[in-house]
């Protein structure tokens, strides 16, 4: 540390006299900042998860309490017998569904990607642009006729509401995931595209065996970006009737008995294994959420 | 080399016996993506509009060219959920975006320790469904024993009516997409302060540049496309919110807090008028389109450096 400051006073020699008090004040005043930036941050988390141990009118008590008790496993036990709450059929969907979505769409994004980074051919240009248009249409536009696709009474007639698939196919192939793809597929060497030729692979299997591989930092990004995107999804699984957990917490907190600590259990049900995912993939995480700035 | 000519026959046993051939292959490849996107955009796209210029007449749809249109901009309701928008527009995304450089700034500072610790804690909220996020922060500001109230009334106030007051009730939808987004943005903003060469403020240090003209004229111009580019996705993002508008607030009193997106969820999916609905959202794009244009147009519109 002191050796970091007296290069920078070397570099700056107008400041070394300021160095002083005021440089510590300034210091002092960004790690406040930046604490209590912190502070705010996380409290809501913390006082979700505390909120999830204690009894339901504990939660709203006078004092309010913000220690954490031992009603935890209490609040699951009646959520999950309660079984008007649907709450492990909305897990074991999120699950699926999160998990399904982020699979087929990252395989069908680096497809795309793949033919539009990689070969030269009639349309691409126009059907890429296509892609990239749609980016900027408001998802809302879309909302109506895709309830239609799903509840039938439309030309390909549909009955699917309430199914698995209606919420995971409408949104499949992602214009953002295909951008993406193009974007770090490009980087991939012609020439080694060559050699698997020459060697005799075919063209999926110089895909599947020598591209992807050595895409796998992009994938990850792209596969915690799709899963998340999946299992916080709300408005349109609210729309398809189907339950996840976030359309039980909607439920929930809709009900006329509001059942506080049982929402708090809910909601840190379902933040909890996004929160370890993130911790333990944070660079993919970020990197995914920061492809969205690479669109503009 | 000599494998050449060996290899097809050896590859004719299952998928493998598939080849395809260089000019074939990208339209294969494209294809799931391609028809899964006319049936699920391109389609629904086209069939809303043509919805839009419909009216479901006892049971029939009826062609009734702009009559929605007209419908949507005499419409006192829609005009509260666009009022309600733009107020949280002109007010957040300049708090949430100044917020974030502010941040990003501080982080950026070569004599911070911990931090990754800290952009991971300003990163988490964005990584936190918008429904988890709207409950968390209902019982946090309950009307009136929420901690939040409870918190206030040590320092003499509230308690506030943060589901009755109209007023209230916005400060707190706008408060909670603040927390939700700040730190979303902050580390866009870090990532491209991290592309500003070093000696850039070297330079201008040794020049005896203060440190705040140092910001204004080397940090704010350089990320001038950054900050235009978050600027636009936070417009986009905040004129479709719906999640925090139903959860949150459900709408607020006399509609405070009514969103555009709630408003067409609400006419579409409790008042099955699909065709009203689809006028909405049409009118959304418009909106949408406009205002891009307009911040790419007075931020002078330079589209390199993202």
């Amino acid at each position: 540390m002191e050796a970091e400051v007296n290069m920078r006073s070397n570099a700056m020699p107008r400041e070394v006299g300021q160095r002083g008090t005021l440089w510590v004040v300034r210091k002092v005043l960004m790690y406040a900042v930046l604490i209590i930036g912190a502070i705010i941050s996380l409290f809501p988390f913390y006082y979700m998860f505390m909120a999830s141990t204690l009894t339901k009118s504990d939660v709203l008590a006078q004092p309010p309490k913000l220690l954490p008790q031992d009603k935890l496993f209490e609040n699951i036990d009646r959520l999950m017998s309660d079984s008007s709450l649907k709450l492990a059929e909305g897990i074991w969907n999120s699950v699926i569904i999160a998990v399904l979505y982020m699979v087929l769409s990252v395989f069908i994004a680096s497809l795309s990607g793949y033919a539009f980074a990689k070969y030269k051919w009639r349309g691409r240009d126009l059907i890429f642009g296509l892609f990239l248009a749609t980016l900027m249409i408001p998802s809302q536009v879309t909302y109506v006729p895709l309830f239609k696709i799903i509840a039938g009474g439309n030309p390909f007639d549909l009955v699917w509401l309430g199914t698995i698939q209606a919420v995971i196919l409408p949104g499949l192939a992602s214009p953002f995931g295909i951008f993406l793809m193009r974007q770090s597929m490009g980087q991939f060497p012609d020439e080694l595209m060559d050699a698997g030729r020459i060697d005799g692979a075919g063209e999926f299997g110089i895909f599947w065996r020598l591209v992807l591989p050595v895409m796998r930092p992009s994938l990850a990004a792209l596969a915690v970006f799709m899963f998340m995107s999946q299992w916080n999804n709300f408005f349109w699984p609210l729309v398809a009737q189907v339950d996840t957990i976030p359309t039980r917490i909607g439920a929930l907190s809709g009900a006329s008995l509001i059942d506080y600590s049982g929402i708090m259990t809910v909601t840190s049900l379902s933040v909890l294994p996004i929160m370890v995912v993130f911790l333990l993939m944070q660079r993919e995480f970020i990197s995914g959420a920061l492809a969205g700035s690479v669109k503009g | 080399m000599q494998n050449v000519s060996t290899r097809p026959k050896q590859g004719s046993g299952g998928w493998k016996g598939f080849r395809l051939s260089p000019k074939v292959a990208p339209y294969v490849f494209v294809a799931p993506a391609l028809i899964l996107f006319s049936i699920f955009m391109i389609y629904p796209i086209i069939y809303s509009f043509l919805l839009s210029l419909q009216k479901n007449v006892a049971g029939e749809q009826k062609w009734v060219g702009l009559d929605n249109y007209s419908r949507l901009l005499g419409d006192e309701l829609f005009r509260k959920a666009l009022f309600n928008t733009f107020i949280i527009l002109i007010i957040q995304v300049p708090i949430q975006l100044s917020l974030a450089m502010l941040l990003a700034v501080g982080l950026n500072s070569k004599f911070l320790r911990m931090k990754s610790f800290f952009r991971a804690v300003y990163f988490l909220p964005a990584i936190t469904s918008l429904a988890a996020a709207s409950v968390i922060f209902r019982i946090l500001f309950a009307d009136p024993d929420g901690f939040v109230n409870s918190f206030v009334s040590v320092f003499g106030f509230g308690p506030i009516h943060w589901t009755l007051d109209e007023t209230w009730n916005r400060v707190l939808l706008i408060l909670a997409i603040t927390w939700r987004w700040t730190g979303y943005n902050m580390v866009i903003y870090l990532s491209g302060l991290q592309g500003i060469p070093e000696d850039l403020y070297e330079a201008a240090a040794v020049d005896g540049a203060s440190r705040s003209t140092r910001f204004f004229r080397i940090t704010i111009p350089l990320m001038q496309p950054i900050i235009l580019f978050t600027t636009i996705l936070s417009t986009i993002g905040t004129l479709q919110i719906f999640d925090e508008s139903y959860l949150l607030t459900n709408g607020g009193p006399q509609n405070a807090t009514m969103t555009v997106g709630f408003y067409l969820y609400r006419t579409a999916f409790r008042q099955a008028d699909f065709s009203y609905a689809s006028t909405i959202a049409y009118g959304l794009l418009v909106i949408i389109a406009v205002l891009s244009f307009l911040q790419f147009r007075f931020t002078g519109g330079r589209e390199e450096a993202s």
